[in-house]
């Protein structure tokens, strides 16, 4: 059994078919990259995976688990954590309050000790911020931490919210676009960390447009287009293969040889 | 640019002054608030400062659901009305004491507030805005109707002077000024723990984007019908307050211009921030007496200042954002103070 498996998944929008019957999976530990033109049905993906999105049909399971009738909470409880192609931060919190409310989930107090500042809530609350400290110090935001997500520069709020998906506990990460609108040193640091990620045991899956990434980082990759699967393998495999490079690489074949 | 910039120095500057002196500025507070019987107030004095506490009560009860949460209610006024109700009534035809009803007020509503979050769940920006304010015409339609209970547009009368250890709390001795203030203060510090804590986080975070917030795996409804009562709690226990202030309510103390007036204390004050309440309270109580003339129309001016200030400012007059840096734990600053190793683990 794999570690995340999906098999047959269909996403259904009226008579739109944005996933196809696609099939999948990813072991622990992987970085497994999503690539496909625009519109091919990525961000879906992991619209169905994380439980925005009921799907149409088909099986998805996490640690054996089935993941399609569980709740989006439940999901990320399961530890499931992801970020959003188009940004999706608490814009007007501060990056460290950002990074807390990704430890939400693990609160040790309630409301009461809260309001009482019991000894209680202080423990648990200065142990929460340690951990946020801790996340947002690896991944290079220490500086940034009490400036508020909105007046950050829009890598470095690409990286809040990968911070913020570590801090669930989660052990499957999904990334969507990570290094869309990085400059390239960025995303070199970009793709430094998330090997880091992956030394320290988190398991990755990742869409990403930037193939200089892609090819550098991924064990192995899976392309769509039109809701469907059509390669699968290693990243030198995918980069020399015929049907990729007609549906998607196309004259970028060069680019992503080149690396 | 440039005078951006040294607002937001002199703005840091303020701040940092504030906090240094913090406690010097408790132990005034606490002193003045002390010596309230003794300044010598009168009547309409006592009156406008009891007011002004009042609404900024009522501006901290919505400020927690508008403000933290994002929720736009135009229905306080029928928790304020429920609690000033549920208190009066408990101590002229119950005869419970004052303290118990008034306890016993904040707990009703707060229930109704639960009662009100349930179907609001499914609903967003205006659609719940209009629930709240058909919500608000039910409690006046029952406060007027159902007679034998609520006695009517006659209201209820008679309400007894509160006793505090055998001592009367009336607006005479200004002990019914330092009941609201203590009221109010204690509300201010509840409000300013719940946002430094989980579930005050959580509300802003639902504020900002719902959705992410699901994604973090909040249970973004049950917050928001704990935000919906605790802001019905406190609008409740003002109710219960108000019912002392002269003695009788009716119905029409309890009306839609009533939760426009709530509401605009917390829009013109600054959304989400407990100076913003006193400062929004102060400012609409004052209007009407420093400009006698304009009373007949002083919605229409309350309508007008809400409509400037959600185009030129709608974080509220004092609804800056704090420059000074987040308070750490002790925890999280050893974390900052060891030096940075090669590989310091995120998990
Ligand atoms: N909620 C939705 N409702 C209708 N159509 C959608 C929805 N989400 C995605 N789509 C459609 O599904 C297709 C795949 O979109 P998407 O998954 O965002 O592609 P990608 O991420 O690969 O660029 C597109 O044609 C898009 O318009
Ligand atoms: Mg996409």
């Amino acid at each position: 059994m794999s570690f995340l498996e999906a098999k047959n998944i269909c996403m259904q929008f009226g008579g739109l078919s944005a996933v196809d019957g696609a099939s999948f999976h990813v072991d622990q530990g992987e970085i497994v990259s999503l690539i496909g033109p625009n519109g091919a049905g990525k961000t879906t993906v992991f619209n169905m995976l994380t439980g925005v999105y009921t799907i149409t049909s088909g099986e998805m399971t996490f640690e054996g688990k089935d993941l399609t009738t569980m709740t989006p909470q439940q999901i990320v409880k399961a530890g499931i954590s992801r970020t959003f192609q188009n940004l999706r931060l608490f814009p007007k919190m501060r990056v460290i309050e950002n990074v807390l409310v990704g430890t939400h989930i693990h609160t040790k107090y309630n409301f009461w000790d809260g309001l009482f500042r019991t000894p209680r809530f202080k423990r648990e609350e200065g142990a929460m911020e340690a951990k946020a400290v801790r996340i947002l110090r690896s991944i290079g935001l220490e500086k940034d931490m009490h400036s508020y997500a909105d007046s950050l520069p829009y890598g470095e709020q690409r990286k809040v919210e990968i911070a913020r998906a570590i801090a669930t506990d989660a052990k499957l990460i999904l990334l969507d676009e990570p290094a869309a609108g990085m400059n390239p040193a960025e995303s070199a640091e970009l793709l430094r960390f998330i090997r880091e990620l992956k030394d320290k045991g988190y398991t990755i899956l990742l869409i990403e447009h930037d193939m200089s990434v892609v090819m550098n980082i991924s064990d192995r990759i899976y392309v769509l287009d039109h809701g469907k699967m059509i390669a699968e393998g290693l990243p030198q495999e995918i980069a020399n293969d015929p049907r990729v490079i007609e549906a998607y690489l196309g004259g970028e074949q060069k680019h992503a040889e080149g690396n | 640019m440039a005078m951006k910039k040294n607002t937001n120095r002199l703005l840091s500057s303020f701040e940092s002054f504030c906090y240094k002196y913090r406690y010097i500025f408790a132990v005034i507070y606490v002193l003045l608030c002390v010596s309230i019987p003794f300044l010598g107030l009168n009547r309409v004095q006592t009156r406008l400062l009891m007011m002004i506490a009042l609404y900024a009560m009522l501006g901290m009860g919505l400020n927690v659901l508008t403000g933290y949460t994002g929720l736009v209610s135009l229905g306080h006024a029928g928790f304020y009305g429920i609690g000033a109700y549920v208190c009066a009534l408990l101590q002229v035809n119950a005869g419970w004491s004052f303290w118990p009803a008034l306890l016993a007020a904040g707990v009703f509503t707060a229930f109704i507030g639960l009662l009100l979050g349930l179907p609001s769940l499914r609903l967003s920006g205006s659609y719940l805005s209009i629930v709240t304010l058909g919500f608000c015409e039910i409690v006046q339609m029952i406060l007027k109707q159902w007679e034998s209970v609520t006695n009517g547009n006659y209201g209820v009368r008679n309400i007894p002077t509160p006793h505090f250890f055998g001592i009367p709390l009336t607006a005479k001795n200004g002990g019914l000024l330092l009941l609201i203030v203590v009221l109010a203060t204690l509300t201010a510090l509840g409000c300013l723990a719940l946002k430094n804590s989980n579930t005050g986080r959580v509300f802003f975070a639902i504020k900002d984007d719902e959705l992410a917030s699901t994604m973090m795996g909040i249970n973004t409804s049950r917050y928001k019908i704990v935000s919906f009562v605790i802001s019905a709690f406190i609008t409740g226990a003002a109710g219960g307050f108000y019912s002392l202030v002269n003695g009788y309510i009716e119905p029409t103390n309890f009306v839609f211009n009533t939760s426009i007036l709530i509401l605009s204390v917390v829009i013109v004050g600054g959304l989400g921030t407990i100076r913003g309440m006193v400062f929004g309270a102060a400012l609409l109580q004052l209007f009407p007496e420093v400009s006698r003339g304009l009373y007949e129309w002083r919605f229409v001016v309350y309508g007008l200042l809400l409509v400037l200030m959600m185009r030129f400012r709608p974080q509220g007059a004092l609804g800056w954002r704090s420059t000074q840096p987040y308070h750490l734990s002790k925890q999280a600053k050893q974390i900052l103070a060891q030096p940075e190793t090669k590989k310091g683990g995120a998990a």
